[in-house]
Protein backbone atom coordinates (compact mmCIF):
# COMPACT_ATOMS: atom_id res chain seq x y z
CA UNK A 1 0.00 0.00 0.00
CA UNK A 2 2.63 2.47 1.26
CA UNK A 3 4.61 1.39 -1.40
CA UNK A 4 1.77 2.13 -4.33
CA UNK A 5 1.79 5.66 -2.81
CA UNK A 6 5.51 6.17 -3.21
CA UNK A 7 5.14 4.52 -6.74
CA UNK A 8 2.25 6.96 -7.76
CA UNK A 9 4.12 9.78 -5.84
CA UNK A 10 7.69 8.97 -8.10
CA UNK A 11 5.69 8.48 -11.53
CA UNK A 12 3.35 11.05 -11.41
CA UNK A 13 5.76 13.89 -11.86
CA UNK A 14 5.32 14.89 -7.82
CA UNK A 15 8.68 14.68 -6.71
CA UNK A 16 9.41 17.24 -10.00
CA UNK A 17 6.64 19.66 -8.49
CA UNK A 18 8.31 18.99 -4.85
CA UNK A 19 11.97 20.05 -6.03
CA UNK A 20 10.41 22.64 -7.56
CA UNK A 21 9.16 24.52 -4.55
CA UNK A 22 12.06 23.62 -2.59
CA UNK A 23 14.29 25.27 -5.14
CA UNK A 24 12.03 28.26 -5.91
CA UNK A 25 11.72 28.84 -2.00
CA UNK A 26 15.59 28.42 -1.82
CA UNK A 27 16.02 31.37 -4.21
CA UNK A 28 13.92 33.46 -2.85
CA UNK A 29 14.96 32.81 0.65
CA UNK A 30 19.03 33.32 0.15
CA UNK A 31 18.02 36.04 -2.38
CA UNK A 32 16.53 38.17 0.41
CA UNK A 33 19.21 36.96 2.69
CA UNK A 34 21.58 38.60 0.36
CA UNK A 35 20.34 41.84 0.63
CA UNK A 36 18.86 41.76 4.54
CA UNK A 37 20.54 39.18 6.51
CA UNK A 38 19.24 39.99 10.38
CA UNK A 39 22.04 37.77 12.05
CA UNK A 40 24.98 39.09 10.06
CA UNK A 41 26.10 42.19 7.89
CA UNK A 42 29.05 41.25 6.74
CA UNK A 43 29.54 41.34 3.44
CA UNK A 44 30.90 37.97 2.62
CA UNK A 45 27.99 36.11 4.30
CA UNK A 46 25.83 38.04 1.91
CA UNK A 47 28.38 36.71 -1.26
CA UNK A 48 28.08 33.20 0.06
CA UNK A 49 24.12 33.13 -0.25
CA UNK A 50 24.33 35.44 -3.49
CA UNK A 51 26.57 31.43 -4.53
CA UNK A 52 23.15 29.37 -3.02
CA UNK A 53 20.58 31.35 -4.75
CA UNK A 54 22.62 30.77 -7.97
CA UNK A 55 23.12 27.60 -6.97
CA UNK A 56 19.26 26.87 -6.62
CA UNK A 57 18.37 28.74 -9.78
CA UNK A 58 20.61 26.27 -11.23
CA UNK A 59 18.41 23.38 -9.89
CA UNK A 60 15.55 25.30 -11.40
CA UNK A 61 17.33 25.04 -14.58
CA UNK A 62 17.52 21.71 -14.09
CA UNK A 63 13.62 20.90 -13.65
CA UNK A 64 13.17 22.85 -16.89
CA UNK A 65 15.48 19.95 -18.52
CA UNK A 66 17.83 23.49 -19.73
CA UNK A 67 20.96 21.23 -18.87
CA UNK A 68 23.11 23.70 -20.51
CA UNK A 69 21.95 26.96 -18.82
CA UNK A 70 22.23 25.09 -15.51
CA UNK A 71 25.82 23.86 -15.74
CA UNK A 72 26.74 27.42 -17.71
CA UNK A 73 24.99 29.13 -14.68
CA UNK A 74 27.24 27.18 -12.24
CA UNK A 75 30.44 27.30 -14.58
CA UNK A 76 30.63 31.64 -14.80
CA UNK A 77 28.11 32.74 -12.08
CA UNK A 78 29.15 30.55 -9.12
CA UNK A 79 32.36 29.40 -10.21
CA UNK A 80 34.02 32.59 -11.73
CA UNK A 81 31.70 35.62 -11.30
CA UNK A 82 31.24 35.10 -7.61
CA UNK A 83 34.81 34.03 -6.81
CA UNK A 84 36.09 36.78 -7.84
CA UNK A 85 33.28 38.96 -6.27
CA UNK A 86 34.69 37.49 -2.73
CA UNK A 87 38.03 37.99 -3.70
CA UNK A 88 37.61 41.70 -3.78
CA UNK A 89 35.69 42.04 -0.79
CA UNK A 90 38.13 40.17 1.39
CA UNK A 91 41.26 42.38 0.17
CA UNK A 92 38.87 45.55 0.46
CA UNK A 93 38.62 46.69 4.43
CA UNK A 94 34.73 46.26 5.29
CA UNK A 95 34.38 47.33 8.79
CA UNK A 96 32.95 50.03 7.63
CA UNK A 97 30.14 48.57 5.70
CA UNK A 98 29.48 46.43 8.49
CA UNK A 99 28.45 49.18 10.81
CA UNK A 100 26.61 50.55 8.24
CA UNK A 101 22.71 50.87 9.11
CA UNK A 102 19.63 50.11 6.56
CA UNK A 103 19.05 53.57 5.08
CA UNK A 104 15.42 54.39 4.79
CA UNK A 105 15.84 56.10 1.23
CA UNK A 106 17.64 53.27 0.16
CA UNK A 107 14.93 50.94 1.55
CA UNK A 108 12.05 52.71 -0.04
CA UNK A 109 13.62 52.81 -3.76
CA UNK A 110 14.89 49.42 -3.55
CA UNK A 111 10.97 48.40 -2.87
CA UNK A 112 9.64 50.50 -5.90
CA UNK A 113 12.13 49.21 -7.92
CA UNK A 114 11.12 46.05 -7.06
CA UNK A 115 7.35 46.71 -7.50
CA UNK A 116 8.15 48.22 -11.01
CA UNK A 117 9.91 45.56 -11.87
CA UNK A 118 6.85 42.94 -10.52
CA UNK A 119 4.36 44.78 -12.35
CA UNK A 120 5.47 44.79 -15.80
CA UNK A 121 5.96 40.81 -15.19
CA UNK A 122 2.96 40.14 -13.64
CA UNK A 123 1.44 42.02 -16.55
CA UNK A 124 3.10 39.93 -19.06
CA UNK A 125 2.45 36.72 -17.63
CA UNK A 126 -1.40 37.45 -17.45
CA UNK A 127 -1.39 38.41 -21.10
CA UNK A 128 0.21 35.20 -22.11
CA UNK A 129 -2.52 32.52 -23.18
CA UNK A 130 -1.67 28.49 -22.49
CA UNK A 131 -0.70 27.54 -26.53
CA UNK A 132 -2.66 23.53 -26.21
CA UNK A 133 -0.03 21.55 -25.01
CA UNK A 134 3.06 22.27 -23.83
CA UNK A 135 6.53 22.83 -25.46
CA UNK A 136 8.73 19.67 -26.05
CA UNK A 137 11.16 20.98 -23.06
CA UNK A 138 14.36 19.50 -24.49
CA UNK A 139 17.65 22.13 -24.19
CA UNK A 140 19.95 20.28 -26.06
CA UNK A 141 23.15 21.94 -26.90
CA UNK A 142 23.53 21.07 -30.26
CA UNK A 143 19.56 22.91 -30.83
CA UNK A 144 20.68 25.85 -28.42
CA UNK A 145 23.80 26.72 -30.42
CA UNK A 146 21.59 26.44 -34.27
CA UNK A 147 19.28 29.19 -32.79
CA UNK A 148 22.16 31.34 -31.36
CA UNK A 149 23.76 31.11 -34.80
CA UNK A 150 20.41 31.09 -37.09
CA UNK A 151 17.39 33.27 -35.55
CA UNK A 152 19.12 34.99 -32.95
CA UNK A 153 22.26 35.98 -34.56
CA UNK A 154 22.06 39.26 -33.99
CA UNK A 155 21.66 39.75 -30.39
CA UNK A 156 24.39 37.04 -29.76
CA UNK A 157 27.17 39.50 -31.62
CA UNK A 158 25.84 42.02 -30.33
CA UNK A 159 26.40 40.65 -26.48
CA UNK A 160 29.42 40.04 -27.70
CA UNK A 161 30.35 43.20 -29.00
CA UNK A 162 29.21 44.25 -25.25
CA UNK A 163 31.45 42.07 -23.52
CA UNK A 164 34.88 42.94 -25.90
CA UNK A 165 34.17 46.75 -25.42
CA UNK A 166 33.78 46.22 -21.14
CA UNK A 167 37.11 44.14 -21.39
CA UNK A 168 39.10 46.91 -23.34
CA UNK A 169 37.80 48.99 -20.79
CA UNK A 170 38.71 46.87 -18.23
CA UNK A 171 42.07 46.64 -19.41
CA UNK A 172 42.65 50.55 -19.92
CA UNK A 173 40.95 50.97 -16.48
CA UNK A 174 43.65 48.80 -14.73
CA UNK A 175 46.10 49.69 -16.88
CA UNK A 176 49.27 52.00 -15.69
CA UNK A 177 49.69 55.23 -16.97
CA UNK A 178 51.70 54.93 -19.94
CA UNK A 179 54.52 57.25 -20.10
CA UNK B 1 11.96 6.87 -13.09
CA UNK B 2 11.47 2.84 -11.33
CA UNK B 3 12.01 1.30 -8.57
CA UNK B 4 15.01 -1.20 -10.31
CA UNK B 5 16.96 2.68 -11.30
CA UNK B 6 16.72 4.11 -7.74
CA UNK B 7 18.35 1.01 -5.73
CA UNK B 8 20.77 0.29 -9.01
CA UNK B 9 21.42 4.14 -8.73
CA UNK B 10 22.00 4.42 -5.00
CA UNK B 11 24.13 1.05 -5.11
CA UNK B 12 26.35 2.62 -7.58
CA UNK B 13 26.61 5.36 -5.95
CA UNK B 14 27.98 3.71 -2.42
CA UNK B 15 30.46 1.36 -4.74
CA UNK B 16 31.89 4.58 -6.03
CA UNK B 17 31.85 6.45 -2.83
CA UNK B 18 33.99 3.70 -1.18
CA UNK B 19 36.09 2.77 -4.12
CA UNK B 20 37.61 6.30 -4.33
CA UNK B 21 37.85 6.84 -0.69
CA UNK B 22 39.51 3.83 -0.72
CA UNK B 23 41.88 4.73 -3.19
CA UNK B 24 42.16 8.24 -1.39
CA UNK B 25 43.80 6.75 1.46
CA UNK B 26 46.24 4.43 -0.69
CA UNK B 27 47.01 7.88 -2.85
CA UNK B 28 48.19 9.22 -0.13
CA UNK B 29 50.28 6.25 0.91
CA UNK B 30 51.36 5.65 -2.87
CA UNK B 31 52.49 9.45 -2.21
CA UNK B 32 54.82 8.57 0.74
CA UNK B 33 55.75 5.53 -0.62
CA UNK B 34 57.23 7.04 -3.94
CA UNK B 35 58.32 9.79 -2.49
CA UNK B 36 60.40 7.96 -0.05
CA UNK B 37 61.81 6.10 -3.09
CA UNK B 38 62.62 8.90 -5.44
CA UNK B 39 64.01 10.38 -1.99
CA UNK B 40 66.31 7.24 -1.57
CA UNK B 41 64.58 6.30 1.87
CA UNK B 42 62.36 3.51 2.96
CA UNK B 43 59.11 4.94 3.83
CA UNK B 44 56.29 3.76 5.66
CA UNK B 45 57.49 0.49 6.88
CA UNK B 46 56.19 -0.99 9.90
CA UNK B 47 52.64 -0.03 10.89
CA UNK B 48 50.70 -3.50 11.27
CA UNK B 49 47.69 -4.84 13.27
CA UNK B 50 48.75 -7.22 15.70
CA UNK B 51 49.25 -10.40 14.77
CA UNK B 52 49.82 -9.92 11.38
CA UNK B 53 53.60 -10.72 11.62
CA UNK B 54 52.27 -14.35 12.27
CA UNK B 55 50.96 -14.91 8.62
CA UNK B 56 54.18 -16.36 6.76
CA UNK B 57 55.10 -14.44 4.01
CA UNK B 58 52.55 -11.50 2.96
CA UNK B 59 52.31 -10.12 6.36
CA UNK B 60 55.81 -8.79 6.46
CA UNK B 61 55.61 -8.09 2.77
CA UNK B 62 52.17 -6.46 3.40
CA UNK B 63 53.99 -4.27 6.17
CA UNK B 64 56.64 -3.41 4.47
CA UNK B 65 55.24 -1.48 1.50
CA UNK B 66 53.06 -0.11 4.09
CA UNK B 67 50.03 -1.24 3.35
CA UNK B 68 48.07 -0.54 7.07
CA UNK B 69 49.73 2.77 7.19
CA UNK B 70 46.09 4.50 5.64
CA UNK B 71 44.11 3.07 8.53
CA UNK B 72 46.81 4.24 11.37
CA UNK B 73 47.06 8.02 9.56
CA UNK B 74 43.22 8.15 9.59
CA UNK B 75 43.21 6.96 12.93
CA UNK B 76 45.67 9.41 14.33
CA UNK B 77 43.35 12.28 12.46
CA UNK B 78 40.18 11.16 14.45
CA UNK B 79 41.76 10.95 17.95
CA UNK B 80 43.78 14.11 17.62
CA UNK B 81 42.09 17.18 19.45
CA UNK B 82 39.53 19.09 16.97
CA UNK B 83 41.11 22.55 18.09
CA UNK B 84 39.17 25.90 17.80
CA UNK B 85 41.27 28.53 17.40
CA UNK B 86 40.05 31.74 19.00
CA UNK B 87 39.00 34.44 16.41
CA UNK B 88 38.17 32.37 13.66
CA UNK B 89 34.75 32.64 12.40
CA UNK B 90 33.31 29.53 13.39
CA UNK B 91 30.78 28.90 10.61
CA UNK B 92 33.28 29.20 7.84
CA UNK B 93 35.15 27.14 10.28
CA UNK B 94 33.38 24.53 9.69
CA UNK B 95 32.48 24.77 6.33
CA UNK B 96 34.92 25.26 4.56
CA UNK B 97 36.52 21.52 4.75
CA UNK B 98 33.03 20.28 3.44
CA UNK B 99 32.87 22.27 0.78
CA UNK B 100 36.35 21.43 0.10
CA UNK B 101 35.79 17.95 -0.42
CA UNK B 102 32.47 17.50 -1.95
CA UNK B 103 33.06 19.34 -5.04
CA UNK B 104 35.69 16.74 -5.18
CA UNK B 105 33.42 13.95 -4.84
CA UNK B 106 30.98 14.74 -6.93
CA UNK B 107 32.84 15.48 -10.09
CA UNK B 108 32.80 11.29 -10.32
CA UNK B 109 29.31 10.89 -10.66
CA UNK B 110 29.59 11.64 -14.59
CA UNK B 111 32.55 9.94 -15.18
CA UNK B 112 31.71 6.31 -17.27
CA UNK B 113 34.11 4.01 -15.39
CA UNK B 114 33.33 1.01 -17.19
CA UNK B 115 31.13 -0.43 -20.23
CA UNK B 116 27.84 -2.23 -18.29
CA UNK B 117 27.54 -4.74 -15.86
CA UNK B 118 24.81 -7.08 -16.77
CA UNK B 119 21.87 -4.55 -17.97
CA UNK B 120 23.46 -1.63 -15.60
CA UNK B 121 25.64 1.07 -17.44
CA UNK B 122 28.59 1.62 -15.16
CA UNK B 123 28.36 5.35 -14.74
CA UNK B 124 26.11 7.34 -12.03
CA UNK B 125 24.49 9.98 -13.78
CA UNK B 126 24.93 9.86 -17.98
CA UNK B 127 24.38 13.57 -18.30
CA UNK B 128 24.19 14.91 -21.53
CA UNK B 129 26.02 18.10 -20.63
CA UNK B 130 28.91 15.75 -18.60
CA UNK B 131 31.59 17.79 -19.21
CA UNK B 132 29.98 21.05 -18.34
CA UNK B 133 28.96 19.40 -15.50
CA UNK B 134 32.55 18.61 -14.31
CA UNK B 135 34.07 21.79 -15.36
CA UNK B 136 30.73 23.85 -13.17
CA UNK B 137 31.51 21.13 -9.83
CA UNK B 138 35.24 21.59 -10.28
CA UNK B 139 34.56 25.36 -9.93
CA UNK B 140 33.08 25.43 -7.05
CA UNK B 141 36.46 23.64 -5.27
CA UNK B 142 37.57 27.25 -4.95
CA UNK B 143 35.39 28.24 -2.40
CA UNK B 144 37.02 25.14 0.17
CA UNK B 145 40.33 26.96 -0.20
CA UNK B 146 39.24 30.71 0.36
CA UNK B 147 36.47 29.98 2.75
CA UNK B 148 39.83 28.29 4.69
CA UNK B 149 41.78 31.16 4.01
CA UNK B 150 38.99 33.77 5.28
CA UNK B 151 37.47 31.93 8.44
CA UNK B 152 40.88 31.15 10.18
CA UNK B 153 41.72 35.17 10.46
CA UNK B 154 45.21 35.13 10.72
CA UNK B 155 47.46 36.15 7.82
CA UNK B 156 49.45 33.04 6.44
CA UNK B 157 45.86 31.24 5.63
CA UNK B 158 44.41 34.06 4.33
CA UNK B 159 47.78 34.83 1.79
CA UNK B 160 47.13 30.87 0.80
CA UNK B 161 43.17 31.25 -0.02
CA UNK B 162 43.67 34.61 -1.97
CA UNK B 163 46.59 33.20 -4.14
CA UNK B 164 44.31 30.11 -4.72
CA UNK B 165 41.63 31.87 -5.33
CA UNK B 166 42.94 33.73 -8.26
CA UNK B 167 45.41 30.65 -9.60
CA UNK B 168 42.20 28.48 -9.82
CA UNK B 169 40.22 30.90 -11.61
CA UNK B 170 43.31 31.69 -14.23
CA UNK B 171 43.84 27.41 -14.96
CA UNK B 172 40.06 27.03 -15.03
CA UNK B 173 39.87 29.38 -18.23
CA UNK B 174 43.09 27.46 -20.17
CA UNK B 175 41.50 24.20 -18.87
CA UNK B 176 37.70 25.16 -19.89
CA UNK B 177 39.61 26.30 -23.65
CA UNK B 178 41.34 23.35 -23.86
CA UNK B 179 39.06 20.96 -23.86
CA UNK B 180 36.73 22.87 -26.99
CA UNK B 181 38.77 20.72 -29.85
CA UNK B 182 38.09 17.39 -27.92
CA UNK B 183 34.34 18.66 -28.25
CA UNK B 184 34.19 19.94 -31.85
CA UNK B 185 36.35 16.79 -32.81
CA UNK B 186 33.96 13.98 -31.07
CA UNK B 187 30.87 16.44 -31.51
CA UNK B 188 29.48 15.04 -27.94
CA UNK B 189 29.32 16.68 -24.40
CA UNK B 190 27.69 13.57 -23.04
CA UNK B 191 31.09 11.48 -21.80
CA UNK B 192 30.02 8.16 -22.55
CA UNK B 193 29.67 9.69 -26.51
CA UNK B 194 33.37 11.01 -26.26
CA UNK B 195 34.17 7.15 -25.40
CA UNK B 196 32.31 5.72 -27.79
CA UNK B 197 33.88 8.00 -30.75
CA UNK B 198 37.35 6.93 -29.00
CA UNK B 199 35.83 3.73 -30.19
CA UNK B 200 35.20 4.20 -33.63
CA UNK B 201 38.52 6.17 -34.26
CA UNK B 202 41.68 6.57 -32.68
CA UNK B 203 42.34 7.57 -28.58
CA UNK B 204 41.98 11.58 -28.58
CA UNK B 205 45.13 12.36 -27.76
CA UNK B 206 46.35 11.52 -31.54
CA UNK B 207 44.49 14.22 -32.64
CA UNK B 208 44.20 16.72 -30.24
CA UNK B 209 47.94 16.70 -28.28
CA UNK B 210 47.72 20.26 -27.70
CA UNK B 211 44.71 20.15 -26.14
CA UNK B 212 45.99 16.80 -23.30
CA UNK B 213 49.19 18.75 -22.49
CA UNK B 214 47.17 22.15 -21.24
CA UNK B 215 44.67 20.59 -19.72
CA UNK B 216 47.61 18.23 -18.01
CA UNK B 217 49.18 21.21 -16.77
CA UNK B 218 45.81 23.10 -16.10
CA UNK B 219 44.68 19.88 -13.82
CA UNK B 220 48.31 20.32 -11.46
CA UNK B 221 46.66 24.23 -11.23
CA UNK B 222 43.43 23.42 -10.45
CA UNK B 223 44.64 20.55 -7.52
CA UNK B 224 47.04 22.59 -6.41
CA UNK B 225 49.74 20.36 -6.57
CA UNK B 226 53.07 20.87 -6.79
CA UNK B 227 54.74 22.74 -8.79
CA UNK B 228 51.91 25.26 -8.72
CA UNK B 229 50.77 24.31 -4.53
CA UNK B 230 50.86 28.13 -3.88
CA UNK B 231 47.92 27.68 -1.30
CA UNK B 232 50.17 25.70 0.72
CA UNK B 233 54.04 26.74 0.20
CA UNK B 234 55.24 25.53 2.97
CA UNK B 235 58.36 27.54 2.79
CA UNK B 236 56.56 30.71 2.94
CA UNK B 237 53.11 30.19 4.17
CA UNK B 238 54.06 28.01 6.90
CA UNK B 239 51.08 25.69 4.97
CA UNK B 240 48.98 28.25 3.72
CA UNK B 241 45.21 28.42 4.05
CA UNK B 242 44.64 25.02 6.61
CA UNK B 243 47.11 26.49 8.90
CA UNK B 244 44.89 26.98 11.67
CA UNK B 245 42.99 23.33 11.26
CA UNK B 246 43.95 20.40 13.36
CA UNK B 247 42.09 16.72 13.16
CA UNK B 248 39.72 15.39 10.84
CA UNK B 249 39.07 19.19 9.88
CA UNK B 250 42.52 19.63 8.88
CA UNK B 251 42.74 16.05 7.02
CA UNK B 252 39.86 16.40 4.86
CA UNK B 253 41.66 19.02 2.91
CA UNK B 254 44.14 16.68 1.77
CA UNK B 255 40.97 14.31 1.08
CA UNK B 256 39.83 16.77 -1.02
CA UNK B 257 43.21 17.25 -2.68
CA UNK B 258 43.77 13.62 -3.64
CA UNK B 259 39.96 13.31 -4.59
CA UNK B 260 40.03 16.38 -7.12
CA UNK B 261 43.59 14.42 -8.38
CA UNK B 262 41.63 11.38 -9.12
CA UNK B 263 38.60 13.11 -10.42
CA UNK B 264 40.87 14.77 -12.77
CA UNK B 265 42.71 11.91 -13.48
CA UNK B 266 39.33 9.99 -14.82
CA UNK B 267 38.97 12.80 -16.47
CA UNK B 268 42.12 12.62 -18.69
CA UNK B 269 41.52 8.86 -18.87
CA UNK B 270 37.73 9.63 -20.32
CA UNK B 271 38.58 12.91 -22.58
CA UNK B 272 42.26 11.67 -24.40
CA UNK B 273 43.27 8.40 -23.68
CA UNK B 274 39.31 5.95 -24.29
CA UNK B 275 38.27 5.50 -21.13
CA UNK B 276 37.45 1.71 -20.09
CA UNK B 277 38.27 0.80 -24.01
CA UNK B 278 41.57 -0.86 -24.88
CA UNK B 279 42.10 -1.45 -28.78
CA UNK B 280 42.71 -3.99 -28.90
CA UNK B 281 40.81 -8.20 -27.97
CA UNK B 282 37.69 -6.67 -28.42
CA UNK B 283 37.92 -4.77 -25.30
CA UNK B 284 36.27 -1.24 -27.06
CA UNK B 285 33.22 -3.43 -27.34
CA UNK B 286 30.40 -2.75 -24.45
CA UNK B 287 30.88 -5.98 -22.51
CA UNK B 288 29.15 -9.09 -23.39
CA UNK B 289 29.57 -10.60 -19.72
CA UNK B 290 29.98 -10.12 -16.51
CA UNK B 291 33.75 -11.06 -16.82
CA UNK B 292 34.59 -8.61 -19.52
CA UNK B 293 32.71 -5.58 -18.00
CA UNK B 294 34.76 -6.24 -15.15
CA UNK B 295 37.99 -6.16 -17.14
CA UNK B 296 36.65 -2.80 -18.34
CA UNK B 297 36.71 -1.35 -15.14
CA UNK B 298 40.13 -2.82 -14.45
CA UNK B 299 41.52 -0.69 -17.39
CA UNK B 300 39.63 2.34 -16.67
CA UNK B 301 41.18 2.02 -13.01
CA UNK B 302 44.72 1.26 -14.24
CA UNK B 303 44.80 4.18 -16.56
CA UNK B 304 43.19 6.33 -13.97
CA UNK B 305 46.11 5.40 -11.44
CA UNK B 306 49.09 5.89 -14.32
CA UNK B 307 48.31 9.10 -14.16
CA UNK B 308 48.02 9.24 -10.19
CA UNK B 309 51.54 8.42 -10.37
CA UNK B 310 52.43 10.73 -12.68
CA UNK B 311 50.58 13.50 -10.25
CA UNK B 312 53.06 12.54 -7.49
CA UNK B 313 56.20 11.71 -9.34
CA UNK B 314 56.07 15.73 -10.65
CA UNK B 315 55.80 16.32 -7.00
CA UNK B 316 58.82 14.82 -6.34
CA UNK B 317 61.00 15.86 -8.79
CA UNK B 318 60.29 19.82 -10.02
CA UNK B 319 60.64 22.90 -7.92
CA UNK B 320 57.79 25.25 -7.15
CA UNK B 321 57.02 28.21 -9.48
CA UNK B 322 57.11 31.68 -8.80
CA UNK B 323 53.80 33.18 -8.66
CA UNK B 324 54.60 35.13 -11.11
CA UNK B 325 55.57 32.44 -13.54
CA UNK B 326 52.59 30.56 -13.01
CA UNK B 327 50.07 33.41 -13.39
CA UNK B 328 52.09 34.42 -16.89
CA UNK B 329 52.09 30.54 -17.93
CA UNK B 330 48.46 30.74 -17.19
CA UNK B 331 47.53 34.00 -19.09
CA UNK B 332 49.89 34.82 -21.53
CA UNK B 333 50.99 31.71 -22.67
CA UNK B 334 47.94 28.68 -22.11
CA UNK B 335 45.41 30.70 -22.98
CA UNK B 336 46.33 31.56 -26.38
CA UNK B 337 47.36 28.20 -27.46
CA UNK B 338 44.52 27.26 -26.38
CA UNK B 339 42.44 29.77 -28.00
CA UNK B 340 44.90 29.01 -31.50
CA UNK B 341 44.35 25.29 -30.95
CA UNK B 342 40.19 25.78 -31.30
CA UNK B 343 40.70 27.98 -34.31
CA UNK B 344 43.14 25.60 -35.90
CA UNK B 345 41.14 22.92 -35.29
CA UNK B 346 37.82 24.15 -36.44
CA UNK B 347 39.06 25.04 -39.59
CA UNK B 348 40.55 21.35 -40.26
CA UNK B 349 37.36 19.92 -39.35
CA UNK B 350 35.45 22.47 -41.58
CA UNK B 351 37.92 21.54 -44.59
CA UNK B 352 37.43 17.96 -43.66
CA UNK B 353 33.63 17.93 -44.10
CA UNK B 354 33.69 19.83 -47.82
CA UNK B 355 31.85 22.24 -47.79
Amino acid sequence: MEMEVINNLINGGAVTDVLFYVFAALTLLCGVLVIANPFSRSPVTSAMFLVLTILSMAGLFVLLHAFFLAAVQILVYAGAVMVLFLFVIMLLDLKEEERRKLKLFGLLGGLVSVGTVLAIFMRSLAAIKPAGAAPQLEGSTPDLGRLLFSQYVLPFEIVSVLLLVAMVGVILLSKKKLE
Amino acid sequence: MDWNFIIFSVVKVLVVFGALLTMVAYSVMAERKIAAWIQDRPGPNRVAPPFVKYLPILGPFLTRMGFFQPLADGLKSFLKEDFTPGGVKKIYFWLAPAVAIIPALMTVAVIPFGSVLGQQQMVIADLNVGILYTFGIVSLGVYGIVLAGYAANSKYPFLGGIRASAQMISYEIAMGMSVIPVLLIAGDLNLSGIIAWQTTHHWLICYAPISFVIFLVSAFAETNRTPFDFAEAEQELAGGYNVEYSSMKFALFPMGEYAAMLASAGMMVTLFFGGWTLPFWGLDQSAPSLGMGLVHILVFIAKMLFFMVVFIWVRWMFPRFRYDQLMDLGWRRFLPLALANILITAIVLWLQSGK
